[in-house]
C-alpha cells in the first residue's frame, strides 16, 4: 500500500494536461492534433488512475476513504478530500465520460481547439473536485468554479443563440448558489467548521435547518434543474456543443442530486422530512409537465433536454423517498439516467454533424442508410423509456417502488410520466429513423464511422450491463447509503418521540 | 497635558518624514532641472515609496503613538499603509507612458502622488479628529490637481473641478460633524470620544451622521457617489487607476478606525447607517453599471459596488468584520490595478480605446491578455476559486455572524446582478469577432498585469499569509 494522494492526483491531473496543451504553441493543424491527443491521453490516464480508487475501495465500510487533509483557510476550513460509496460512483462517472467527450469533439470542433480542450480538462478537475471535496468551502469552490469553463464552452463553441444561453446558464446557477453560500456561512458559525464529516455529526438547530435546507435547495434545485427553475437547461443544452451537452446532462445536473444526498439529507434530516411534500409535488409536476412539453418539440436536442428534466424529476423523488423506506435506491437513479441521456446527445450530434440541422422534420428513414446508427439509437431510446433490461428501468423501478410506499399520488403521477416518456421517445424515433428515405439531403448520408462506433458501443454495453446486473454499482454505495438512511431515521424518529412525550 | 519627550517621539512618523522630505527634494530637482527630468523624478518617486514602505515595516512592533496620542502606528495602520504605498507606486509605474508624451511632461505629477500618499499615511494613522482632517485634506488637495493633470483636455479639467467642488462640500460636512462631536464630548481624540460616548444622544448621532457623510464621499459610497463616474471617465486613465486604489484604501481605513475605535459604544446607531449605505452602494453599483458603454465609467460603478461590499464587513462591527474589510480592500486593490493595466494597454494607432465594444475578439488577437482580464473580471464578480470570492467570503461571513441576514442576502443577490456586466465584457472578448489588433503591451503594464493576475488566480492555493496578517491587523483595533 503506497500512501500517495490518489484522489488529489485524479482531481488535478487534468490541470497538468491543460498546462501541457497551453505549452503547445501555434494554431496550425499540427497544434490542433497535438491538443486533441494530449487531451485524450490525459483523460484516459485520469480514468486509469481513478480505477485505482475502485480497486482499493472498501465497499463494506461507510466511512470516507482515501482521505487527505491539509491546512488551508482557517482552523475549521481545511483542504479535506475523500470519497465514500455515494461520491465514488460520481467520480468514476466523470472520469469515465471525459474521454468520450474528447472523442465526441474530435471532428466537430475545428475552431480554437486548444482552448476548447483546456476548458474541458479544467472542467474535469472542477467536477471531480466537487464530488471528492469534504469541506463545504472547498466544495463550493469546485462547484461554482465549474461555471467559468462551462460558460465559455457554451458561449464560444455553441450554436446561434449561444450568448443568451450562456448568460442564462451562468446567472441562474449563480443566483441559486449564492444563497447556499450564506447557508454555508451560517453552518460555519454554528459548528465552528465547514468540515463535512463533522457537520454531518453536528446536530443543527431546527430553525437553522429549515433556512439552510431552503438555501441549499435553491442551489441544487436550479442545478438539477427542478420545475419551475428549469428554463435555463433547454437553452443551454440546445446551444452547447455535443460534448458540452453530455457533461451538462451526465455530470453537472447530477451535482444537484449529489448535493441533496451529501448535504440536505444527512445535515438537515428534519427539514428534509418536513419539505419532502414540496420535493414530491415539484417532481411530479416536472415529470408530467416536461414530458408534455417534450411531446411538442420540433428540435431533437430540445426534446432530449426536456426528457432529461423529466428524468431529474425521478431522481429528486427517489432521493427523498428513499430514506423513510430504508431503501438504498437513492444513489442508483442518480447515476442511471447519466448513461442514458449522455448517449442520446452524441446520437443527435452525429446526425447534426452530417446535416447541420436538428429539426426533427428534416430527418426520416435513416434506417435505410444508417443501420448501425438506428440500432444504437434504439437501445438508448428504449433505455430512456425505461424498458426492462436497460439501466433506465432499474432506476425508474427502484424510484417508483420507494415513492409508492411514501406517497401513492406522487407515484401515480410519476408512472403516468413514464407512459408519456414512451410517447415522445418512440415518436421521435419513428420520425427520425423509420419511414421512407425521401428527403434528397439524406440520400447520401453515411453510417457511423469507426470513431463514432468507438464512442457509442461501450455506452450501449454499459446500458445493457447495468440493466441486467446493477449489483456492482449498488454494492459500491450500499454501506454509505445505509448509514445515511439510519442517521436520517434516527433523527426523525427522535423528534417524533419527543413530540409524543410532550403530548 | 504634558510636553514630555515621550509624547513627541519622531520614530513612529519616520516614514512620513522621509516621504515628505523626499517629495520636497524631488520637487527641487524637477524645478531646477526642468521638464526633462520627468522620467527621473517619477522613477525616484517609486524608489522613495519603496524605501518608505520598508521603513514602515522596520518600525518596532506593537502599538506606537506620538504627538500626544493623535498619531498611532499599530498593525492595522501598517497593513493599510503598505497597501496604500503599493497602490501609489504601481500607479506611478502605470503612468510612465502617459507622462512620456511631449505635451504632458509634468514632473509635478509624481510629486503630487507622493504628497497624496503622505496624506493617506497620516489619515491611516490618525487617532484624533484633527489629524484625520489634516490627512484627508492633504490627500484630497493633491488628488484634485492630478485629476486635472491632462491640462489641454476639457474632460480632464472638468473632472478636476467637479471633484474639487464636491470634495470641498464633503470636507465641510465632515468638519461640521467633527465640531459637533467635539462639542458634545469635549475631546477630539478617538479614545476620549469612545470613553465619553456610551449612549447615543441626539447631538452625537447628528455629528456622527455628518462625519460619516464626509467619509462616504471619500469612499464613493451611495448616496455620496455622484462625482465618481464623471471623475473616473474624465481623468486620465492612470489617474483613474490611482483614484480607484490607494485613496480608497486610506478612506476605508479611516472609516473603519473611526467607527470601531471612537464609537464602539453606539454600534447600533452607526450600524443602521452603514447597512443602508452598503445596500444602496451594492445595488446602485450593480444596476447602474449595466447600461455603461465606457469601460472607465463601468469601473466607477464597479468600485461603488465594491465599496458597498467592503462596508458590509464594517457594518457588522466585529473583529471578523474588520478583518473582512482588510482582506477585501487588499484583494480589491490587486484586482483594480490589474484591470487598469489592461485598460491602459488597449491602444490602437496610439489612440486609447475606452469603449467596451473595443474589446471585441480580444481573445483571438491577444489570448493571454484576454485570459488575464477575464479572470480579473470573474474575480471582481466574486466567482470562486478566484481571489474576489475570498474577499466576499470574509465580509459576508462577518455579516452572518453579526446576524445581519437581510444585508447579506441583498448583498449576494446584487453580486449576481453585478456578475452580469462583468460577463458582458467577457462575452465581448470571447464570443465576438475581432475588429483589429491592438498595440503590443508595454513591459511595465505586462509586469503589473502578470503580478496582479497571478495573485488573483492563485490566491486560493495559499491564502494563509494575507488572512493571518489581516487578522492581526483587525485585532489591533480592539482593546484586549
Amino acid at each position: 500500500m503506497t500512501t500517495w494522494p490518489v484522489l488529489s492526483v485524479v482531481t488535478f491531473l487534468p490541470v497538468i494536461g491543460a498546462l501541457a496543451i497551453y505549452l503547445t504553441r501555434g494554431d496550425d493543424e499540427a497544434a490542433r492534433r497535438n491538443a486533441r491527443w494530449i487531451a485524450l491521453w490525459t483523460t484516459l490516464v485520469t480514468f486509469a488512475v481513478s480505477l485505482i480508487l475502485v480497486w482499493r475501495f472498501d465497499a463494506s465500510s461507510a466511512d470516507f476513504q482515501f482521505v487527505e487533509k491539509a491546512n488551508w483557510l482557517a482552523s475549521g476550513i481545511t483542504y479535506h478530500m475523500g470519497v465514500d460509496g455515494i461520491s465514488l460512483p460520481f467520480v468514476i462517472l466523470t472520469t469515465a465520460l471525459m474521454p468520450f467527450c474528447i472523442v465526441a469533439s474530435w471532428k466537430s470542433i475545428t475552431l480554437r481547439v486548444r482552448e476548447y480542450m483546456m476548458a474541458f480538462l479544467l472542467l474535469e478537475t472542477l467536477m471531480v473536485g466537487t464530488f471528492s471535496a469534504l469541506d463545504l468551502v472547498l466544495f463550493y469552490l469546485f462547484f461554482e468554479g465549474g461555471l467559468i469553463p462551462m460558460f465559455l464552452i457554451i458561449g464560444v463553441w455553441g450554436g446561434p443563440r449561444r450568448v443568451y444561453a450562456s448568460f442564462k446558464f451562468f446567472l441562474y446557477t449563480l443566483l441559486g448558489s449564492v444563497l447556499m453560500l450564506l447557508a454555508i456561512m451560517a453552518l460555519y458559525w454554528n459548528a465552528g467548521t465547514t468540515d463535512i464529516p463533522m457537520l454531518i455529526k453536528t446536530a443543527v438547530p431546527r430553525g437553522l435547518q429549515t433556512w439552510a435546507w431552503l438555501a441549499f435547495f435553491a442551489s441544487f434545485a436550479v442545478k438539477m434543474p427542478m420545475w419551475p427553475v428549469h428554463t435555463w437547461l433547454p437553452d443551454a443544452h440546445v446551444e452547447a456543443p455535443t460534448a458540452g451537452s453530455v457533461i451538462l446532462a451526465a455530470i453537472m445536473l447530477k451535482m444537484g442530486g449529489y448535493g441533496f444526498l451529501r448535504f440536505s439529507l444527512p445535515m438537515f434530516p428534519l427539514a428534509s422530512h418536513d419539505f419532502a411534500w414540496l420535493i414530491f409535488s415539484l417532481s411530479a409536476i416536472a415529470i408530467i409537465y416536461t414530458s408534455l412539453v417534450a411531446l411538442m418539440q420540433e428540435d431533437i436536442k430540445k426534446l432530449i433536454a426536456y426528457s432529461s428534466i423529466a428524468h431529474m424529476g425521478f431522481v429528486t423523488m427517489g432521493i427523498f423517498a428513499g430514506p423513510p423506506q430504508r431503501l438504498a435506491g437513492g444513489a442508483f437513479p442518480t447515476n442511471s439516467p447519466g448513461t442514458v441521456s449522455v448517449a442520446l446527445f452524441p446520437c443527435v450530434g452525429i446526425v447534426y454533424d452530417r446535416l447541420h440541422t436538428r429539426e426533427i422534420a428534416a430527418y426520416g428513414g435513416l434506417v435505410n442508410r444508417m443501420p448501425l446508427y438506428a440500432l444504437v439509437f434504439m437501445v438508448f431510446t428504449m433505455a430512456n423509456v425505461g424498458l426492462p433490461g436497460t439501466s433506465g428501468f432499474v432506476g425508474e423501478f427502484m424510484t417508483l417502488l420507494g415513492t409508492f410506499k411514501v406517497s401513492i399520488p406522487t407515484a401515480t403521477f410519476a408512472t403516468l410520466g413514464v407512459i408519456l416518456s414512451a410517447g415522445y421517445a418512440l415518436w421521435l424515433y419513428r420520425k427520425v429513423v423509420f419511414g421512407a428515405l425521401t428527403k434528397p439531403s439524406l440520400a447520401s448520408i453515411k453510417d457511423l464511422t469507426w470513431r463514432e462506433s468507438l464512442l457509442l458501443f461501450p455506452l450501449v454495453a454499459l446500458t445493457i450491463l447495468f440493466g441486467v446486473y446493477p449489483k456492482p454499482v449498488l454494492d459500491m454505495s450500499a454501506a454509505s447509503v445505509q448509514q445515511l438512511v439510519n442517521n436520517y431515521n434516527t433523527a426523525v424518529t427522535a423528534v417524533k418521540e419527543a413530540a409524543l412525550v410532550v403530548q | 497635558m504634558s510636553f514630555s519627550s515621550a509624547g513627541y517621539q519622531l520614530l513612529p512618523v519616520l516614514p512620513e518624514l522621509v516621504l515628505a522630505v523626499g517629495a520636497m527634494a524631488l520637487l527641487m530637482l524637477g524645478a531646477y532641472r526642468g521638464e526633462g527630468m520627468t522620467r527621473t523624478v517619477t522613477a525616484l518617486a517609486v524608489v522613495l515609496l519603496v524605501v518608505v514602505g520598508a521603513l514602515e515595516l522596520m518600525l518596532p512592533a506593537g502599538k506606537l503613538t506620538t504627538f500626544g496620542g493623535s498619531f498611532i502606528v499599530d498593525d492595522f495602520a501598517r497593513f493599510l499603509k503598505i497597501l496604500a504605498i503599493i497602490g501609489s507606486a504601481v500607479t506611478l509605474i502605470l503612468s510612465t507612458e502617459f507622462l512620456s508624451d511631449p505635451s504632458r511632461r509634468i514632473f509635478e505629477y509624481a510629486i503630487l502622488v507622493l504628497l497624496s500618499t503622505l496624506g493617506m499615511m497620516v489619515l491611516i494613522s490618525a487617532a484624533d479628529l484633527i489629524m484625520l482632517y489634516l490627512g484627508l485634506e492633504l490627500m484630497s488637495l493633491a488628488l484634485y490637481v492630478v485629476a486635472a493633470s491632462n491640462r489641454d483636455n476639457a474632460k480632464s479639467t472638468e473632472a478636476g473641478l467637479k471633484y474639487f467642488v464636491l470634495g470641498a462640500l464633503s470636507s465641510g460636512m465632515l468638519l461640521y460633524g467633527a465640531s459637533l462631536i467635539y462639542g458634545f464630548t469635549g475631546t477630539v481624540e478617538f479614545a476620549g470620544i469612545a470613553a465619553a460616548v456610551k449612549t447615543g444622544s441626539v447631538g452625537i448621532v447628528f455629528g456622527l451622521v455628518f462625519l460619516l457623510a464626509g467619509l462616504c464621499f471619500k469612499v464613493s459610497a451611495v448616496p455620496f457617489h455622484m462625482w465618481t463616474p464623471d471623475v473616473y471617465e474624465g481623468a486620465p486613465t492612470p489617474v483613474t487607476a490611482f483614484f480607484a486604489s490607494a485613496p480608497k484604501v486610506a478612506a476605508l481605513a479611516v472609516f473603519t478606525r473611526v467607527t470601531l475605535t471612537a464609537f464602539p459604544g453606539i454600534v447600533p446607531q452607526w450600524q443602521q447607517i452603514l447597512v443602508f449605505v452598503a445596500i444602496a452602494s451594492m445595488a446602485l453599483g450593480s444596476f447602474a453599471a449595466i447600461g455603461q458603454k465606457n469601460i472607465k465609467r463601468l469601473m466607477a460603478y464597479s468600485s461603488i459596488g465594491h465599496m458597498g461590499f467592503a462596508l458590509v464587513g464594517l457594518a457588522s462591527g466585529t473583529v471578523e468584520g474588520a478583518q473582512g474589510v482588510l482582506v477585501y480592500i487588499a484583494i480589491y486593490v490587486a484586482m483594480t490595478l490589474g484591470t487598469f493595466a489592461v485598460i491602459l494597454s488597449m491602444k490602437r494607432a496610439g489612440q486609447p480605446m475606452e469603449q467596451i465594444s473595443d474589446f471585441s475578439g480580444l481573445s483571438r488577437t491577444n489570448p493571454l491578455l484576454a485570459f488575464f482580464f477575464a479572470m480579473l473580471l470573474f474575480s471582481l464578480a466574486g466567482i470562486p476559486p478566484l481571489a474576489g470570492f475570498f474577499a466576499k467570503w470574509y465580509v459576508f461571513v462577518a455579516a452572518i455572524k453579526a446576524g445581519l441576514f437581510t444585508l447579506a442576502v441583498v448583498g449576494v443577490l446584487t453580486s449576481v446582478v453585478g456578475a452580469f456586466y462583468y460577463l458582458t465584457i467577457i462575452k465581448v472578448m470571447y464570443f465576438d469577432e475581432p475588429t483589429g489588433d491592438i498595440e503590443p503591451m508595454r513591459i511595465e503594464l505586462r509586469t503589473v498585469l502578470a503580478v496582479a493576475g497571478i495573485f488573483n488566480i492563485f490566491f486560493f492555493v495559499y491564502p494563509g499569509p494575507l488572512v493571518s496578517v489581516a487578522t492581526t491587523a483587525a485585532k489591533s483595533l480592539f482593546p484586549g
